[in-house]
């Protein structure tokens, strides 16, 4: 079961996810980026229904980038946030989207700030959240150890103490993940977490 | 003169023109005129009104200044009737965008989004364009106070000062020798009382005759305020345009 996770800092937000992609009892693949980059400063991490999960994402993606080249501004994180949520609303009594979404972002007037979007549409503000069977053990990570204001170190740390929480603790527990970062300078990778490295191919 | 082209609205003449959106712009050079400032604390609005009795019921009707959005009002200029379905479709674009983004709507999109609007009724459906022009007034949190101005062609632009309806061209020229970038909302009502009062076909100015708005910020809301006439009166009256009535 795919996991994704976030959390908000003192001037920054984080998002990370697995990379597992899986289909039934088979593993396709370990190194499957599910933290889309919406635009410079705007992280959208999510998870559930692969072929939703990518179709949506994208079709978020490619609407902001519309939005910006119709009329020169970016949209706002918030602005954002709404939107895709009523993206979901619109198609969930006809044709619903099975996809889970952290939205993080940074803009210049308000800073940084995440927003928690499930599947059925529903919006919430917040400083941390998490999907999947993960955020039992994230969710209460989090609650343990965050605190605002945190640097990017500690923030880190947190993180890594919460995929060690998955790694042990969940029976079919997804070996790597993904952690993106969203600040002033921009949205970007920031590291992976591997437990499980594709074995070297050697050439024809 | 190519009449042959000129019924039909969404082709060109042979001249390249578009007959019936000239038209349209001649219908509202009939209209009372609007004239509009931007200042660095606001933007001022004035217009013109040609319904003037006295069984006119004041307090619910009103002919030139139309709120759209909290942020954003508009001074009309031509078919009152057309105005009033543009002015519904504005409202409208702005609420969808709004429930949409829980934003305000940006005030050149909403202009920008009208405009397109206006420009579909010359191009196809045939059916004519509308016989109004607008004077945008509005603040947003990307450009601050803007104006705009948009015409039956679906064409706008952003304005330090601009006039529509009758006597535009001379309004616009006055505008253009007294605008300075640095006048303040107090200044610039005066100049637009000027101005129109100079370009006003009538002999004598009173606060009857005329609809002032201005939009501003306070404790950091957007506020969209129509002059009461004692308080119009008052700055004609202090302008020398009106003398002051004998119970002052």
């Amino acid at each position: 079961m795919e996991s994704v996770f976030g959390l908000v800092g003192k001037d920054f937000a984080i998002v990370a996810a697995d990379t597992s992609a899986v289909h039934s009892i088979l593993v396709h693949k370990t190194n499957e980026d599910k933290i889309m980059i919406l635009d410079s400063h705007k992280l959208m991490g999510a998870s559930g229904e692969t072929g939703d999960r990518a179709q949506f994402t994208e079709y978020i993606q490619k609407n902001v980038a519309l939005y910006q080249f119709r009329n020169g501004i970016p949209l706002t994180t918030a602005a954002a946030a709404n939107f895709t949520r009523g993206e979901l609303a619109t198609a969930l009594r006809k044709n619903p989207y099975m996809v889970n979404i952290i939205l993080a972002g940074y803009d210049k007037e308000t800073g940084p700030s995440l927003y928690y979007i499930d599947y059925i549409a529903s919006l919430h503000k917040l400083d941390k959240a998490a999907f999947g069977y993960g955020s039992y053990f994230a969710l209460s990570m989090m609650d343990r150890h965050y605190r605002r204001d945190m640097t990017v170190e500690e923030a880190i740390e947190l993180v890594d103490k919460c995929i060690l929480e998955i790694r042990s603790r969940l029976v079919i527990a997804p070996p790597n993940f993904v952690i993106k970062i969203v600040d002033k300078d921009g949205a970007r990778e920031y590291a992976w977490r591997e437990s499980i490295k594709d074995a070297p191919v050697a050439a024809a | 003169m190519s009449r042959r082209y000129d019924s039909r609205t969404t082709i060109f003449s042979p001249e390249g023109r578009l007959y019936q959106v000239e038209y349209a712009m001649e219908a509202i050079g009939n209209a009372g005129s609007a004239i509009g400032i931007l200042a660095t604390d606001g933007v001022v609005l004035i217009g013109e009104k040609k319904v003037i009795s006295k069984l006119l019921e004041t307090s619910t009707s009103v002919e030139k200044m139309y709120k759209i959005e909290d942020h954003v009002a508009c001074a009309v200029a031509g078919i009152m009737s057309d105005a009033n379905i543009l002015i519904n479709a504005a409202r409208l674009q702005a609420q969808r965008y709004a429930y949409a983004y829980q934003e305000p709507m940006p005030v050149e999109q909403l202009v920008q989004s009208l405009s397109d609007t206006k420009q579909g009724y010359t191009q196809f459906g045939g059916l004519r364009p509308f016989g109004v022009s607008f004077l945008f007034a509005g603040w947003d949190k990307n450009f601050g106070f803007q104006l705009y101005m948009s015409d039956p062609s679906g064409n706008y632009g952003g304005w330090k000062a601009a006039a529509i309806g009758a006597n535009n061209q001379a309004a616009q020229s006055i505008l253009k020798q007294d605008y300075k970038d640095d006048i303040t909302r107090e200044e610039a009502v005066q100049l637009a009382i000027k101005v129109l009062s100079k370009t006003m076909d009538s002999t004598s100015l009173n606060s009857e005759k005329l609809e002032l708005a201005e939009i501003y910020l306070s404790s950091g809301k957007v506020k969209f305020q129509i002059c009461p006439p004692d308080k119009l009166n008052k700055l004609l009256v202090n302008a020398g345009l009106t003398p002051p009535s004998a119970d002052a």
